[in-house]
């Protein structure tokens, strides 16, 4: 079998593939990282959005040999060095941007990418990016307040009542 | 996904070569090919990726004055990069599929699969681009063959897309409430010399060019002069998500909205 | 300030830090050593007679290990239905075998009719495409009416027909109803579609079934919302293990909305594969499986009337609904359409007469069960939804319709003609509420502002009653419940002071690791960082009926109150031991033990300690250890309702309806967590907005599923709804729990949609398209633009 190699997280990694092994498998079977979730089968649902060379992709979409020398971040990799939450995850337990938890990994790395490209984006701004990542359980309210929240902007008004 | 061989080529020659190959099948960002591989509906021998070929991205100017798109340029590439140059193409790249899928997608992928709810080939045809492939230069005109039906032959590659430049365009997109693909897409392109309107996602002969609107708009290129024009859905797509009354309706509305917006 | 923690305070989740960091457990994330894969082979077409199936390549493909099919299963139990529904006539409801693979015949599309376990998922999947089925395709039965009409062709060849039941509620109302419609005013008569849903929880269906040939033990690790249910299932009806040899366990469940209350056929397959390879076998669904084999819900045609008065006072209501039971009767899909529908078609409202007719009918497409909600959506759907036209033809406002025929605070307890008796609430305090939060005042503007974008905008309004924290046993029991519905708890305090609480709720979204250990906490005065909540496993778990309905916080959250109680008196015991005083003389408050009227006082810490270090203790009359189980069984449903508002802005060129804003005033009773029910709120409100405006499973006339993946079953997204607001400060605590809880899971997805439809009829109306009376679910933008066109 052919041998794939990449950073991931920043650490150097390789491993023996096949040709249809998706990014995805090899992250979780593989790698044993099993953050990146696989929540559908026509590239849709975001729940496995990783960066590959700081771009969002849907890792159920990519094949791991054409990450060949890239590098590659997932929700493994968002934490402080310390071990904390990032800006971004901290936000979202802040306020409450998950419940079930399965399409939180892909949120937040969709959410990272958006704040890396719009450091201070808009509601409107933050809806469109995150159009395609489902959630199911939050109805997306908590999520936009968490991506403006990490985003430095006041949310006080966004209360809930 | 059945198995089969992975090949990355750095060139265009090594992919030329490589898709000789019996079975061989042209991988571009796979957003539409990995689903269905995933489906078993392909089942290729070699597949042959065309993301490792730096040759075949970037977006810049032409000495003539187009705007010319490596076939292997990623839809937020050209987002970004076209801004300037053909802000309408780059909005309209812009707002394929999300932001991950246009991390991965590709101009070349989009237009060989002719997916008649695609976007790019409303660019394409509403700009009069030229597909350039590693052997020819088609005329976007002679490019589109129907639903999923290009002019490309087995092994072809799409290099790269030039596109003239109008003086004003835009695309209007109406979306299809689940799969985010148009379910009706007018792209309004208006020229010193005339105006082209091209219609995705609407026809079941795929993307196609509305030339009564074209007349009526370059006599006057404003809303009102589409807005009393009939549109048959005789021809027009029907399923769940419209009816070809919908689909017509939409190619009507959407033109005057490109007008207005342009 | 509000609290900052305790029972009220809006506490951050404890359970979030491991979603967060990539770290949380869901099936698919656990490997075994060793473990095989499966794959089942599932019926392409929706009705067919099964021949010959030829696995006998398939079986010499490379790493296959087993092939199952129906005929090994034949022999086992079937899945059944956990509730006896009887007909109008007095015969039995209609129970045909739901084997664990489709036998004799298939008889929906997604029907497994086979499973192969290989060394691999790719090798299985290989496999399974190499067995050769003769399937004999027969005529599909999927649209209800025709199912009904035309007994010849069936779902069950053993069946006389298609019926499963005919229920009336309540039967002998009947004759009084129909007297009272005929002699009525003025009466509304409405034709509704509950549309067909597909729950898409984002975490698809897996399962791992692991055997111990040394000990006997089996083991399955799985997607569920109630491990003790799968386990008696599995266990008692359709394999035949025996339930001490069985362990469920139910890890990090990525969402279940419903569809994971239910035991599947695939749970019970990895358990024979592994028990027939001595090794453990995993399945996990893709989606396209999860389109066509988990179960789908509501999926009611209903034709509704309402008499009144000229004045607006009702008189009377009057319904008959055809519900899809689908191709066989998954758990809990006898009750859904009957007990928690019916029940509720009194609404928020003295309507002295009413009389439900539900016909349940078999189909050959996916089993219909409880999706979020589960019922009461639907009966709020169809009284809410004929209200509003009722205003509109008496010319009375529709939030003034619906004050003058509300329940009074001084009516409670309140017994409906419909059976249940709400014990409080307050239903115009909810409507003033919303009037204020919705700013219902400053509507003619905002929709002055739309108009000049060129939109339509209109405003709907709603109320809904629902009955949920399912359920009193013995009520259900007499309603033909084939279980109980109480709760269990264990509470065990370790030696140093700290806690574990094994709860038979189970958490897939909704928090309880936070808000379960606030409970706890506020009642013992200790931090909640000193509490652990455990559940989703049977073996650690005394007992427990899983999380649905609404019911998690009102009936174990209960449970765990008592058996925090039995903690306290226990405590006290010992501490009046170490004080050498009598308990009855011990009182606890804020963590400390003390005397009445003396200073002497020992904390929490030193009494746990005690308790397992019980040097003289009176062992005949205290025993040593800190730890109690109680087991709570509600006194009645809870009833949470509220009044919802949307405006839409629709856009008369193409159709599309824009919720503009949404507004959600709640009465939930007590509320532990706000925070927390806030996000439920949320995350009803855009399920019941998706079943308004994007979401319906189709089938075809041949029963193929068209709507079969993300790219044609529209899933609300970010961009599809606004930010929300939503209020709970209307607050009637609930009369008989210990918490005063009403429950928060399904509210937002009962009372959202007829204030969505309600919205864009107001909004067509107001532009002038008053010929449409009524759109059918969802309000697409090509149902809306040829609602519109004349």
């Amino acid at each position: 079998m052919p041998k794939v190699t990449m950073t991931v997280n920043g650490m150097a990694v390789s491993g023996e593939v096949e040709g249809r092994t998706l990014l995805s498998d090899f992250l979780r079977d593989d790698l044993g990282l099993t953050g990146t979730h696989v929540g559908c089968d026509t590239s849709q649902c975001g729940a496995c959005v990783v960066h590959l060379d700081g771009a969002p992709v849907k890792a159920c979409s990519v094949f791991a040999l054409d990450a060949e020398g890239a590098k590659v971040t997932t929700i493994e990799g968002m934490a402080n060095p310390d071990g904390s939450l990032g800006v971004i995850q901290k936000a979202f337990q802040d306020h409450h941007g998950l419940q079930c938890g399965f399409c939180t990994p892909g949120m937040v790395m969709s959410a990272a990418a958006l704040l890396k490209e719009n450091r201070k984006p808009t509601e409107a701004e933050i809806r469109a990016y995150l159009d395609g990542n489902i959630c199911r359980c939050t109805g997306y309210h908590n999520i936009v307040k968490a991506v403006l929240a990490a985003s430095g902007q006041d949310v006080s008004r966004i209360a809930a009542e | 996904m059945y198995a089969f061989e992975f090949a990355r080529p750095r060139t265009i020659a090594e992919a030329v070569k490589a898709l000789k190959r019996d079975e061989a099948l042209a991988l571009g960002g796979g957003q539409t090919l990995i689903p269905t591989l995933k489906n078993r509906l392909a089942s290729p021998s070699v597949l042959v990726s065309l993301t490792g070929i730096a040759e075949m991205k970037g977006v810049c100017r032409t000495d003539d004055g187009m705007v010319a798109v490596g076939g292997g340029t990623p839809h937020a590439v050209v987002a970004r990069e076209a801004r300037k140059l053909y802000p309408a193409l780059a909005a309209l790249a812009g707002g394929i599929g999300d932001p991950a899928v246009r991390s991965r997608g590709t101009i070349g992928g989009s237009l060989a699969n002719n997916d008649p709810a695609a976007c790019y080939p409303a660019a394409v045809l509403a700009s009069g681009a030229t597909i350039v492939t590693n052997r020819r230069k088609i005329p976007a005109d002679k490019f589109f063959r129907g639903m999923f039906s290009t002019a490309l032959a087995e092994g072809e590659i799409i290099i790269e897309v030039r596109f003239p430049v109008p003086r004003k365009a835009s695309y209007q997109k109406f979306r299809q409430p689940a799969s985010r693909f148009a379910l009706t897409g007018v792209f309004v392109a208006r020229f010193d010399d005339g105006v082209r309107v091209a219609v995705t996602g609407a026809s079941e002969g795929g993307v196609y060019r509305w030339k009564e609107a074209e007349k009526a708009l370059t006599a006057a290129f404003r809303p009102s002069a589409v807005e009393g024009l009939k549109v048959s859905p005789k021809g027009m797509i029907g399923d769940l998500h419209g009816t070809p009354e919908y689909r017509a309706n939409l190619v009507r509305v959407l033109t005057a909205r490109a007008v207005a917006a342009a | 300030m509000p609290k900052d923690h305790g029972i009220g305070a809006p506490m951050t989740r404890r359970e979030d830090v491991r979603f967060l960091m990539g770290r949380g457990t869901y099936t698919d994330d656990v490997n075994v050593q060793g473990q095989a894969h499966a794959v089942f082979l599932r019926s392409q077409v929706a009705h067919g007679r099964i021949g010959k199936i030829d696995t006998r390549a398939a079986a010499k493909m490379p790493g296959v290990l087993a092939i199952f099919t129906g005929e090994d299963f034949k022999d086992v139990g079937g899945n059944p239905a956990g509730w006896f529904i009887g007909s109008r006539d007095g015969t039995p409801m209609r129970e045909p075998k739901r084997p664990v693979l489709a036998h004799g015949k298939v008889r929906h599309v997604g029907d497994a009719y086979a499973a192969v376990v290989a060394e691999t998922y790719a090798q299985a999947r290989d496999a399974a495409e190499a067995i050769v089925a003769d399937i004999r395709e027969l005529p599909a039965v999927v649209d209800m009416a025709e199912a009904v009409r035309n007994p010849k062709n069936r779902v069950h060849d053993e069946l006389p027909d298609n019926v499963c039941f005919d229920w009336g509620w309540i039967e002998d109302n009947r004759a009084k109803v129909d007297a009272a419609i005929r002699a009525a005013p003025h009466v509304t008569t409405l034709h509704l579609v509950n549309n067909r849903l597909i729950p898409n929880a984002m975490e698809p269906r897996a399962s791992i079934g692991e055997y111990n040939p040394g000990t006997g033990d089996y083991r399955l690790t799985t997607t569920s919302q109630n491990p003790h249910l799968t386990r008696l299932l599995v266990a008692a009806f359709v394999l035949g293990i025996p339930e001490h040899k069985l362990t469920v366990v139910a890890p990090d469940v990525g969402g279940g909305f419903g569809s994971k209350i239910y035991h599947y056929g695939e749970e019970a397959l990895v358990l024979a594969a592994a028990r027939r390879l001595g090794r453990p076998v995993k399945w996990t669904a893709e989606r396209s499986e999860s389109f066509l084999a988990d179960a789908h819900g509501r999926d009611h045609v209903t034709k509704i009337e309402l008499a009144c008065e000229k004045d607006g006072t009702f008189i009377a209501i009057r319904t008959e609904t055809l519900a899809n039971v689908g191709a066989y009767l998954s758990n809990f899909s006898t009750v859904t359409p009957t007990f928690l529908h019916g029940t509720l078609m009194a609404g928020n409202y003295r309507v002295p007469n009413v009389y439900v007719n539900v016909k349940t009918v078999f189909t050959n497409t996916a089993p219909v069960d409880a999706y979020r909600g589960a019922g009461r959506p639907e009966a709020t759907f169809s009284i809410e939804r004929v209200i509003d036209v009722a205003a509109r033809e008496l010319g009375i406002d529709p939030i003034e319709i619906r004050r003058r025929n509300f329940i009074t605070p001084d009516m409670f307890p309140y017994t409906t003609p419909v059976g249940l008796q709400y014990d409080t609430g307050n239903y115009g305090a909810t409507m003033d509420r919303l009037v204020e939060i919705a700013d219902i005042a400053g509507f003619e503007q905002r929709r002055a502002e739309s108009a000049r974008k060129g939109l339509l905008r209109g405003l709907g309004v709603n109320c809904y009653i629902e009955a949920c924290g399912i359920a009193p046993s013995n009520l259900v029991g007499a309603l033909g419940a084939r279980v109980g519905l109480y709760d269990a708890a264990t509470v065990r305090v370790n030696a140093t002071g700290n806690l574990s609480i094994m709860t038979g709720a189970h958490s897939h979204g909704q928090g309880h690791e936070t808000a379960f250990a606030q409970v706890v906490a506020e009642r013992l005065g200790i931090p909640e960082s000193s509490i652990e909540i455990v559940h989703g496993d049977t073996s650690k778990i005394p007992f427990g009926m899983g999380s649905y309905g609404s019911r998690s916080l009102a009936v174990c959250g209960s449970a765990i109150v008592r058996a925090t109680d039995k903690i306290i008196a226990k405590a006290k015991k010992i501490a009046a031991h170490m004080m050498e005083a009598a308990p009855e003389d011990v009182e606890f408050r804020d963590g400390k033990f003390s005397v009445v009227g003396t200073d002497k006082s020992v904390d929490w810490g030193a009494v746990c300690l005690k308790a397992y270090v019980p040097h003289n203790f009176p062992h005949e009359s205290l025993e040593p250890g800190l730890e109690e189980t109680a087991f709570y069984d509600p006194a009645n449903f809870t009833y949470p309702a509220g009044a919802y508002a949307c405006e839409v802005e629709v856009d008369p060129g193409t159709g599309k309806v824009t919720i503009a804003s949404f507004a959600a005033a709640d009465d939930f009773g007590n509320i532990v967590n706000p925070l927390i029910v806030e996000g439920q709120v949320h995350g009803g409100l855009a399920q019941g907005i998706g079943q308004a405006l994007t979401e319906g499973a189709v089938y075809d006339s041949s029963g193929q599923l068209l709507t079969a993946s993300y790219m044609d079953y529209a899933m609300p997204r970010a961009d599809d709804l606004p930010f929300f607001r939503v209020d709970h400060s209307c607050r009637t605590p609930c009369t008989h729990n210990p918490l005063g809880v009403k429950g928060c899971g399904e509210a937002g997805a009962i009372g959202s949609p007829p204030a969505v439809v309600n919205a864009v009829i107001d909004a067509l109306h107001r532009g002038g398209y008053t010929h449409v009376r009524h759109i059918d679910m969802p309000l697409s933008p090509v149902r809306v633009w040829s609602a519109m066109q004349r």
